[in-house]
């Protein structure tokens, strides 16, 4: 069982393109298959009066869909985000000032939800906010056989039984965040978090090249 | 003096008492607050249910409404869940639109109905593409205290077990929805989902059930949702510290003996409800 599940990690081509846009502090796009996410982060900024709290930074996180405005569904996927992004930026350095990030989605082919915490982060990274961990984003889905799909396409993840996100932290590859849907046994759950753990390594190890290529003289 | 210690310094006052393996309020770590509840408070519904976790008091009430299925789902009734924060139940919720708290309540309660199949949307169909039920799941929080989420859960599962649909047919002439008020029937319910909630303390410390508080003061916030068959059908957690397998573990054990003392509860409260009738 454990066999079948490691041989079936398979990401979909991903990839990443940091400073883009001109105007934000720090801005990504980052594209899992056919999804696509853009990201920018403005701050540390001054803070509105109402919402400043006098230890640390505000941080702010906006979700805006492909067509039309953001409702409840990309509320709840606001919060996910903005607590992974509260937990690994470390905050206080900042009191008393506002940070901002925008997630633009360009196109959704599935897993979604990853593609946006894997957008925050590359973008909080250019942004050169002080952060204690970095984190990425992995979507399984449990097909309706029992196998498990990661990074699922649109299709594969309407057909899928149960879908589950997790955010992975880089230190101790804990989970940071996770949301799920459909139903599924403790057992399930267990081996896609070891999936996941997998498949983030695969994630760190892009970041870092990633970031290797930006910052070094020689590759 | 432990007044002023608890407001100028309520993290080390709250740390101070989990060295000794218990809370401000006299609870252990792993223990909720008394949960009361009680079903058909509302005449007026078609289901009600009002339940409280210690101060938390949710109410929840279900409307059942004819309406014409979807286009796409032309076999299926459907549910539509809200999740209601009035400034009346504390001081941090302004009227106007709903906030982000609500609204994220919201989705999970939908997620919950959707992933947990408590009840079979094609059960609320009456004629395929013409006419089906849409219940309208109104929770509203009375008193917050914290752990909105579990008490909501478990209003909206003894609310739907509350409720009595009237018979519908459809009158082959004049294919109008006849209405017969008198022959309730109860809703089919599939599943049992019970939501616990954690709070993660100074990014180790596990607490069941946190108040108001404690949720304030914690690094994370966690809540799973199991039900009867022991099969998870949420496990939500919108970020905070991280947190390994071992520890998710004790929290889905935690959560499959509450989701036995919850249905448990409900079941007690609707058998004395119907001895009274």
């Amino acid at each position: 069982m454990e066999a079948c599940s490691i041989s079936n990690l398979k990401l979909r081509e991903f990839g990443c393109e940091q400073s883009l846009l001109s105007r934000p502090d720090g801005s990504a796009s980052f594209i899992q298959g056919d999804t696509s996410v853009c990201a920018g982060v403005y701050g540390p900024a001054e803070v509105k009066v109402s919402k400043e709290i006098y230890d640390r930074a505000t941080l702010e996180v906006l979700i805006q869909p492909k067509v039309g405005l953001a409702g409840v569904r990309e509320r709840s996927q606001e919060q996910c985000v903005r607590e992974t992004c509260e937990a690994s930026l470390l905050l206080s350095l900042h009191p008393r000032s506002s940070l901002t990030l925008v997630l633009q989605v360009i196109h959704d082919d599935g897993s979604l939800l990853s593609c946006f915490l894997n957008a925050a982060c590359m973008a909080l990274m250019d942004a050169g906010l002080p952060m204690s961990c970095l984190f990425c984003g992995v979507t399984c889905a449990i097909s309706a056989d029992g196998q498990i799909v990661t990074d699922p396409t649109a299709a594969q993840e309407k057909e899928s039984r149960a879908l589950m996100t997790f955010a992975i932290d880089s230190t101790e590859r804990n989970i940071l965040m996770s949301s799920t849907k459909g139903s599924f046994s403790v057992h399930e759950l267990q081996q896609c978090i070891v999936v996941s753990q997998k498949a983030s390594e695969k994630m760190f190890q892009f970041y870092r090249d990633s970031v290797k290529r930006r910052y070094s003289k020689y590759l | 003096m432990a007044a002023g210690f608890k407001t100028a310094e309520p993290l080390e006052y709250h740390r101070s008492f989990l060295k000794e393996n218990c809370r401000p309020d006299g609870r252990e770590l792993s223990e909720f607050r008394t949960t009361t509840l009680n079903i058909d408070s509302i005449s007026t519904a078609d289901g009600s249910a009002l339940v409280k976790y210690g101060n938390t008091t949710v109410i929840c009430g279900i409307k059942a409404e004819l309406t014409n299925p979807t286009v796409e789902a032309p076999g299926k009734g459907y549910v539509v869940p809200n999740v209601d924060l009035p400034p009346l139940c504390s001081s941090r919720f302004r009227p106007g639109p709903p906030g982000e708290l609500a609204q994220a309540a919201s989705q999970f309660i939908a997620d919950i109905i959707e992933s947990s199949e408590v009840i079979q949307p094609e059960d609320l169909c009456i004629e395929r593409g013409k006419l089906c039920w849409v219940l309208y799941c109104d929770l509203m929080c009375l008193d917050y205290d914290g752990n909105l989420l579990d008490a909501c859960v478990v209003a909206l599962l003894a609310a739907l077990k509350n409720t009595k649909l009237p018979e519908v047919t459809v009158n082959k002439e004049t294919s109008l929805p006849q209405v017969n008020v008198d022959q309730r029937h109860s809703l089919n319910i599939h599943r049992h989902p019970v939501a616990t909630s954690f709070s993660i303390f100074d990014d180790s410390i596990l607490m069941v059930d946190p108040t108001d508080e404690e949720e304030s003061l914690a690094t994370a916030q966690l809540t799973v949702v199991t039900d009867e068959e022991e099969r998870l059908c949420c496990l939500h957690k919108p970020g905070g510290t991280a947190m390994s397998g071992e520890k998710l573990q004790e929290c889905m054990s935690r959560a499959t003996v509450r989701q036995r003392e919850i249905q448990k509860l409900i079941n007690k409260v609707i058998h004395s409800v119907n001895m009274e009738k």
